[in-house]
């Protein structure tokens, strides 16, 4: 971005700033600490100069905002034509509490629905199977059959709102429920716009709710990417997720190096059924954490964009501009929040989510305060959406695009970002590929050491967390928890037997008989998914099918 | 003559009942005690409690660490607790870690869960906490 010239004249300067002004006031006022690092530990430099940027070019590295390479963002105008998403993840015990949850929101301006499901849901479990005992409702709603997605959206017009769902291993199964849920609402699928996560590397890597080995979900998520791009082409089959890898205990580059090597990933797998590129890779969507160092968070996403829209076009040739796009969804980081001083969260989160915006998000979560301790009240979900429109409408920081382009600091991070991930390319390339990195522990193994690295620095006050190793309040405070409805878990399994009682009980054997024939060959299982959820076939039956067909997945053990 | 024994290795197993997949808490305990220098197994995820006393009952441990933040604690620690008894393995420290409100705090010591140790707590709390509870024990002195 400077000329030689230019920059030796800086770089003179800098010398004897180093030897006049720096010298003479470290004398007086040293620094408080030798090593000044990120989150993740890199080393953050006194001073960055135009001399960190020298090999920065504007057009090839910054250039303009929707054009490639996108690091400013994937549309020309970004906020200032429309805001992104406030989509607050809610979802706790019944259908019906959590209904009644999503109309308070959208009531309260929430622009999306995102829906969390409870641990038996999450792991292809009824309420009443016996691996479920002790975990219904807990961090989320249950969804063992069609009759709870249907009162899940119960008087919510499923055809003019998006639906983000956080499930992974039984995605197609609960996505399935929904299609039918919509349908009978009266939408056609075409209409339908929302998200499935549907990320099952990042279950193997980090947050570990996988049920099958890596092989047969693979294919289970290229049939709803095959069977999306055909009937419900306004929906994101996949958002490749970095959240749970960060919560996991990895670093922002990890973060981003182990995401989009999973969404490369599925490109590969997608491709290699036959799909056109460009028929798919404009649905996929990312999902990335918001951590609390502001700046490395802000580098993340630059470098995010920038590195897949090279990938896509140059790895994967693809030739639609929308399939360079990496459009993402962000969540603060839960990992960040103390269960210790929890109003101090808000603050925490409103600098994280500022951070997101900064970066170019297309839709955001932020976590309420006392989600270290519980699932949120609706004081404490409201002022974190509040925030977001702090953030949105009063900032200012939505006026223009891209606000911190050409900062010395936030470009050289950026180059450093995208340096990192190819070094993390290199390494999972040369173990062969994600899935034998995941079957090998790599993953595994880079987060448990980065997490243990950062919890020695909290440990030994090199890092200091308010309020949790310094600015220790005496007594405790105390905020309202969010109190479930103990009968509901009664509810849920009555509904669960009249369901099994009421229905063809023929009709569901034959359904799942014919999806077990289909899982034991290579169709395409959505249909026969669909038919069965019909039928009012539960979760757990579907899932029973596919444990018996694809096995298990054991994951080897390391700390 | 305190030190003029080797002192016996602590054995500590650390486990992970239940369905949530979150083992970040769980192994960086796992880590800090090895790095302390016990001798530590992690069973790794979705261990129903007879897993977990089983392996106990195998490996011959002095301590159960049990890391949970689904909000299942309630059911699945008492039930540790009672399948240690009835396997006569109530000698063996139990403590636990994760998202537990502290109204279930009383109640889980009562039935013996002798330590909980929420978000925030250093790895030396925890890492001290063994090494003096399995001190006394092994000194014949009553848990309090």
């Amino acid at each position: 971005m400077f000329d030689k010239k230019h920059l030796d004249a800086i770089e003179a300067d800098r010398k004897r700033w180093e030897e006049t002004t720096l010298k003479d006031s470290l004398r007086r006022l040293p620094e408080c600490r030798e090593k000044f690092i990120t989150i993740s530990g890199e080393p953050v430099q006194r001073l960055y100069t135009p001399a960190d940027i020298a090999d920065v070019d504007f057009n090839r590295d910054i250039g303009w905002p929707g054009e490639l390479p996108f690091t400013r963002g994937v549309h020309p105008t970004m906020y200032r034509s429309r805001l992104w998403t406030m989509r607050m993840f809610a979802g706790f015990g019944t259908a019906e509490e959590t209904n009644a949850r999503f109309k308070y929101l959208l009531k309260h301006g929430e622009t999306g629905l995102s829906v969390a499901f409870d641990m038996p849901t999450l792991y292809g479990y009824d309420t009443d199977a016996p691996e479920a005992a002790g975990e219904f409702g807990k961090c989320g709603v249950a969804v063992s059959s069609l009759a709870d997605m249907e009162i899940l959206f119960d008087g919510i017009p499923m055809g003019e709102i998006t639906t983000s769902m956080t499930i992974n291993a039984p995605a197609a199964v609960i996505w399935a429920m929904y299609l039918v849920a919509a349908e009978k609402q009266g939408w056609e699928m075409e209409q339908l716009g929302g998200t499935i996560q549907n990320d099952i590397l990042k279950e193997y890597i980090a947050q570990k709710e996988f049920l099958f080995p890596p092989k047969p979900s693979m294919r289970l998520i290229v049939d709803t990417i095959e069977f999306g791009s055909k009937h419900v082409p306004k929906w994101n089959t996949i958002s490749i997720s970095g959240y749970h890898i960060r919560e996991a205990g990895a670093t922002a580059a990890q973060e981003l190096a182990f995401t989009l090597a999973d969404g490369m990933t599925y490109v590969e797998w997608a491709m290699q059924r036959g799909l056109d590129v460009d028929e798919f890779a404009p649905r996929l969507s990312f999902f990335f954490n918001a951590h609390m160092d502001f700046f490395e968070e802000i580098a993340k996403y630059r470098a995010a964009r920038r590195i897949w829209a090279k990938v896509m076009r140059d790895k994967f040739g693809a030739k639609n501009p929308r399939s360079w796009w990496l459009r993402f969804h962000t969540q603060t980081a839960g990992c960040s929040l103390t269960a210790q001083q929890p109003e101090n969260n808000i603050v925490r989160t409103a600098l994280e989510a500022l951070s997101a915006v900064l970066g170019g998000t297309q839709s955001l979560h932020t976590n309420s305060m006392d989600e270290a301790l519980a699932l949120p009240s609706e004081k404490a979900v409201t002022i974190a959406l509040r925030t977001q429109q702090i953030i949105a409408h009063e900032s200012g920081v939505v006026n223009t695009v891209d606000p911190l382009a050409g900062s010395f600091f936030v470009e050289a991070l950026t180059n450093r970002m995208e340096q990192e991930a190819n070094r993390y390319f290199r390494e999972i390339e040369s173990l062969g590929g994600v899935l034998p990195a995941i079957e090998k522990g790599y993953f595994q193994r880079q987060i448990a050491e980065s997490a243990y690295r950062y919890q020695r620095e909290i440990d030994t006050k090199a890092r200091v967390v308010v309020g949790v190793n310094e600015y220790v309040a005496e007594e405790p405070l105390e905020i309202p928890l969010l109190e479930m409805d103990r009968e509901g878990e009664r509810r849920q399994i009555a509904r669960l037997q009249r369901v099994r009682a009421e229905r063809n009980n023929e009709a569901v054997s034959q359904k799942l008989a014919a999806l077990e024939e289909a899982a034991r060959g290579t169709q395409n299982l959505m249909p026969f998914i669909i038919d069965a959820v019909r039928e009012y076939a539960t979760l757990g039956e579907i899932c029973d099918v596919f444990r018996k067909v694809f096995g298990e997945y054991r994951e080897p053990v390391y700390f | 003559m305190e030190g003029a024994m080797p002192e016996e290795k602590i054995r500590i197993l650390i486990a992970k009942p239940g369905l949530d997949g979150h083992d970040r808490g769980a192994k960086v305990i796992a880590r800090a005690l090895r790095d302390a220098g016990m001798e530590v197994i992690y069973t790794g995820l979705r261990q129903t409690p007879e897993m977990i006393v089983e392996a106990a009952l195998q490996e011959d441990v002095d301590a159960i660490g049990l890391s949970i933040l689904s909000g299942a604690h309630m059911t699945l620690f008492p039930r540790v607790i009672q399948l240690l008894k009835e396997k006569g393995l109530e000698d063996v420290l139990v403590f636990g870690g994760g998202i537990i409100p502290d109204q279930d705090v009383p109640e889980l010591k009562r039935l013996g869960v002798r330590g909980i140790f929420g978000p925030g707590t250093s790895t030396d709390t925890i890492v001290e906490f063994v090494r003096e509870e399995i001190r006394r024990h092994r000194a014949g002195e009553p848990r309090q």
